[in-house]
């Protein structure tokens, strides 16, 4: 089986997926009556008509809470388990064939491979900006390359799993065929954006998992939260999108193609200086991609809307704000490396945008009570570090983390859930505690999963964040500054985390009594995805091992299978300038990011297990920096003010001033000028065409007046005049 | 010879100051008397030109009937109270001008052309004519000149019935 | 004195007829316009004879039979028209008959 040649099938088996559940998903389980929260006020939507007179669950919670919807004792449909099959099975399906694809490739020499099924956008002749004629076409076309092949195996690899883990989730809850459906939805989406062979197509999947994104936040469409939360991710993503095309459209003028070989040919073949003087054209094109990458990769400034997105279930949190959609940003500034090669500016802002975020999200993370909030954030943060490796051209380097990210991100999402789940619902992490003994599978898994993230040596986030501040630190365009940035951050996630855990798992139990008697450790369908990742969290990472420690190829292989797809970001950066003196360097950060790893999980432990009251006297004593921290830093309220706001009441005034000055104003125009043209009118029909009239009656009189005297009626004034003409007459002759 | 040209100037004088006395006098019948006169003084100037037939003709015609007729009417129309009026148009002083300009005018023709009016007197040896005027006016009239002769009678059957309407009281 | 000639009867008709055409314009009584018009009639005849005279041709005194016929016509329908103004209007004034005024 030629898998290579049927790498399009890849993103048609979950839309297949999706479509059945379009298609006779409401016939494999029908809704029962609904029993979710409303908001207050809104009357819960009856499936069927029914109104049992059921009481509304009016939970007036603190934070930000997701009530689970429970209705224990609804009729469970006996076709409801096709569906555990159909959809997961899809997405296992496709991983089936990403890994055929993907060996396959690698037994190639040269490691490219395109399907193109047909034209999409078919010719569309359009002149460049240097006045080139080219023909603008987007085909239905296919790229499998090694970064691609990366993607392709993390999105169904860890969306399989995902799957598997919410047929346990969602096991009890309404909209199961749905939420399904869109999962499958998004996972094609997701395939298109990476396996696209041109940007238009990228497009389609990044608007595509934009939607998918916008539904599946707002798949509890009863709460008001969610609904808003889905308005503005997509929103948010929007603004974003708009850069994008622009990026896009700027392509096509400059370069006359957006295929990607084609603008990789293009850019590589000399054509372009490097602009290193200030910002040329192709910076500014890189920097529009940029932005559509902020958006959807949640960098400053469009990051509001990831944190929000929590309202969405919790494997949607894991599978799109964690592993996969969220990186769509971070694959594209990746596939278009050599553009950002050429523009140094962009990169640099790349870099100070992605570090700016770590830090920034980090900080608001630390003082955040909802669990799935801390985790959210800290993608914000995790995705700046990946950022950080793009801006200072270790490419390889961003889409290492990305991999090994998706592993415990994803694990420590699918923990969250367990632990929401065997909590009964409850986010709050004030009201868990002394878990660790009740949960342990999901105590051990997400242990595994911290100790990752918090880059603890020889698990997966090890390697990846301590490559990429190495390389913060010696790139030719790096800055020890960056690194200083970076290393400030990777301290400030070990603590974090470890709060998490601590307020999580250890310590005294702050469960309500009646919680409590529920805690239980969440069904296989669950804990066993969680094993998984947790196994991909450990090895994960043994794929880039730093070349100092001169390991086999093998473990390096991650950085060599990379290679091929970018372009590097300095032609020929110096290496062997001082290989001695870099070495000893290099191991003295990574001893040091260990270091300050271990200090904050102790610090932690001290603050959070051992004496609980410090963290309280600290938020007295700094009550203002506490607050602000609090309040994410007052973003969303400034969005507000200036963009929300200041459109829906400048819009209002505006259109107010419009409707006042411009329609009513005409239409008032309108009958003053009718009045003025009265006026002209009588004008006119009085002085000139009355005129005329008496004018022509005035002239023959004037005319006539002479003659009129003459016409006396009288016999001798006539005899008279006989005689003047005949003194006339021989006067004549006189003078002959 | 000289009886003639003291006869010229009596009857030029007759003429002359009839006319004058006609235009000037108040009373119409003394208008009418002194143009009598005039036509009298007429009269004799044809018989000086060897125009006896016209001298009859005026007698009888012009003095006999047209001033008859005219005295006729002044009696019938009362003047009584035209001759009360004012007598001369307001138009007199000006009407005197463009006169003298055109009389100016005529003595300014008849002095330039005076010498080109002597043809008759070269001729002076002219043989006195076999026939009377009487019979040479009618040999001319009622051959050479018959259709004006018709004419002229028309023209008085006009003459006649246009008064007879005009003197009607209810046409 | 030199013998009279044409030319004395010439003058004669001129002056007979300016005194004539002054009493035209300038008297009001119509019966003395109407009188002033034979005075110019016979002006003109006197010229004809001069010239027939003149001339030993008898054509002029035609001439001159055919002015008094046409100086009856005239005076009898011209005094018909007096009459007849007369009668409508109490006049015999030129001066008040003015209804063809503008």
């Amino acid at each position: 089986m030629n898998f290579l040649d049927q790498i399009w099938l890849i993103p048609m088996f979950p839309l297949l997926g999706a479509a059945l559940m379009l298609v006779v998903g409401k016939m494999l389980d029908p809704q029962p009556v609904s029993e979710v929260a409303v908001a207050p006020g809104v009357e819960p939507i009856f499936e069927h008509g029914h109104d049992h007179g059921h009481p509304h669950h009016h939970d007036h919670t603190h934070g930000h809470d997701h009530t689970h919807d429970h209705t224990h004792g609804h009729p469970h449909s006996p076709l409801k388990f096709l569906i555990n099959f159909i959809c997961p099975g899809m997405v296992l399906l496709s991983f089936i064939f990403s890994a055929g694809a993907v060996w396959q490739l690698s037994q190639q020499a040269e490691r490219v491979h395109q399907v193109v099924k047909f034209t999409w956008l078919a010719g569309l002749p359009f002149h460049m900006a240097n006045g080139q004629l080219a023909t603008f076409q987007a085909d239905w076309g296919f790229l499998l390359d090694p970064l691609s092949s990366v993607m392709i195996l993390v999105v169904t690899g860890v969306g399989f799993i995902i799957h598997v883990y919410s047929t346990g989730y969602m096991a009890h809850d309404n909209g199961y065929y749905r939420f399904f459906g869109y999962m499958n939805l998004f996972v094609f989406f997701m395939l298109m954006l990476v396996l696209a062979n041109n940007y238009a197509l990228l497009f389609v999947g990044w608007e595509g998992v934009g939607l998918c994104s916008y539904l599946l936040i707002g798949f509890y469409f009863h709460k008001k939260s969610a609904c808003d939360a889905g308005k503005k991710a997509f929103i948010v993503n929007r603004v974003g999108d708009a850069g994008f095309i622009l990026g896009m459209l700027l392509m096509l003028s400059v370069l006359g193609t957006v295929k990607f070989t084609d603008v990789n040919t293009l850019l590589r073949s000399g054509q372009f200086a490097i602009e290193t003087g200030g910002f040329g054209v192709l910076s500014v094109m890189a920097l529009l991609l940029f932005f559509g990458a902020t958006g959807k990769s949640a960098q400053i400034p469009l990051y509001v809307w990831l944190p929000d997105a929590m309202e969405g279930p919790t494997p949607v949190s894991a599978l799109i704000h964690a592993a996969t959609m969220v990186t769509a940003g971070v694959y594209m500034v990746a596939r278009s490396s050599a553009l950002f090669s050429l523009t140094p500016k962009t990169l640099l802002i790349v870099a100070v945008v992605g570090v700016s975020t770590a830090i920034f999200a980090a900080s608001i993370a630390l003082v955040q009570n909802d669990i799935k909030r801390v985790l959210a954030y800290s993608t914000v943060s995790q995705l700046g570090y990946m950022f950080l490796a793009l801006g200072v051209g270790a490419y390889w380097a961003a889409i290492f983390h990305l991999f090994t990210h998706a592993f415990f991100k994803a694990l420590l999402f699918l923990g969250s859930g367990s632990v929401i789940h065997a909590v009964g619902g409850e986010q709050d992490m004030r009201r868990m505690g002394a878990l660790k003994d009740k949960i342990p599978t999901t105590y051990w898994t997400m242990l595994i999963g911290s100790l990752a993230i918090s880059g603890i040596p020889f698990l997966a986030g090890f390697f990846s964040k301590d490559e990429i501040l190495w390389q913060a630190y010696s790139s030719p365009i790096g800055s020890p500054l960056l690194w200083a940035v970076g290393f400030a951050t990777a301290a400030l996630t070990a603590f974090y985390m470890w709060r998490l855990m601590n307020m999580t798992f250890y310590g005294k139990s702050h469960v309500p009594p009646q919680v409590e008697a529920h805690i239980h450790e969440s069904p296989s369908s669950m804990t066993v995805p969680l094993s998984l990742l947790a196994i991909g969290s450990i090895l994960a990472g043994w794929l880039g091992t730093p070349k100092l420690w001169n390991l086999p190829e093998f473990f390096r292989s991650f950085e060599a299978w990379l290679e091929p797809a970018f372009t590097p970001a300095i032609a020929a950066a110096p290496e062997a300038a001082n290989a001695a003196g870099e070495s000893s360097m290099e191991l003295t950060l990574m001893l040091a990011s260990v270091v300050v790893a271990i200090i904050g999980i102790w610090v932690a432990r001290v603050l959070y297990v051992q004496k609980p009251e410090i963290p309280d006297r600290i938020e007295a004593r700094f009550k203002p920096l506490y607050t602000v921290l609090y309040n994410k830093w007052y973003v969303d309220e400034v969005y507000d003010f200036l963009f929300v706001n200041g459109l829906s009441k400048g819009g209002g005034l505006a259109l107010g001033a419009f409707d006042r000055d411009v329609v009513d104003g005409s239409v008032n125009g309108v009958g003053w000028l009718t009045r003025f043209d009265s006026l002209v009118s009588i004008w006119w029909d009085t002085w000139i065409v009355d005129g005329a009239v008496r004018f022509s009656s005035f002239f023959v009189k004037m005319m006539s007046y002479p003659v009129c005297i003459l016409e006396t009626g009288r016999l001798q004034t006539y005899a008279f005049f006989i005689v003047v003409g005949v003194l006339a007459f021989l006067g004549f002759y006189v003078t002959r | 010879m000289l009886i003639d040209t003291v006869l010229f100037y009596v009857f030029a004088l007759l003429v002359l100051g009839g006319g004058l006395l006609t235009i000037t006098r108040r009373n119409a019948v003394h208008s009418a008397i002194s143009l009598i006169v005039s036509l009298l003084g007429v009269a004799g100037l044809y018989l000086l030109l060897e125009a006896e037939f016209l001298f009859a003709v005026q007698i009888v015609l012009y003095i006999g009937g047209i001033m008859v007729l005219f005295l006729f009417v002044i009696m019938l129309v009362n003047l009584d109270e035209a001759a009360k009026e004012r007598q001369f148009s307001r138009q007199w002083l000006v009407a005197l001008i463009a006169v003298a300009a055109v009389g100016a005018q005529l003595a300014w023709f008849i002095y330039k052309g005076r010498d080109a009016f002597r043809f008759a007197e070269n001729a002076a040896a002219a043989v006195p004519e076999a026939v009377g005027n009487t019979e040479q006016v009618a040999d001319s009239l009622f051959r050479q000149y018959l259709l004006p002769f018709e004419i002229a009678s028309v023209l008085l059957l006009v003459a006649v019935v246009g008064s007879v309407v005009m003197a009607k009281k209810r046409i | 004195m030199h013998p009279i000639g044409t030319v004395h009867y010439l003058a004669l008709s001129a002056a007979l007829l300016l005194i004539g055409t002054v009493g035209v314009l300038t008297r009001r009584n119509i019966v003395v316009i109407l009188m002033s018009i034979e005075l110019i009639l016979n002006a003109v005849n006197i010229n004809l004879v001069a010239f027939s005279h003149a001339l030993h041709a008898v054509g002029g005194q035609i001439f001159a039979i055919f002015v008094i016929t046409d100086a009856v016509a005239e005076a009898a329908v011209g005094l018909g028209i007096l009459i007849a103004l007369f009668r409508n209007k109490e006049t015999v004034l030129a001066d008040e008959i003015d209804l063809l005024k503008w």
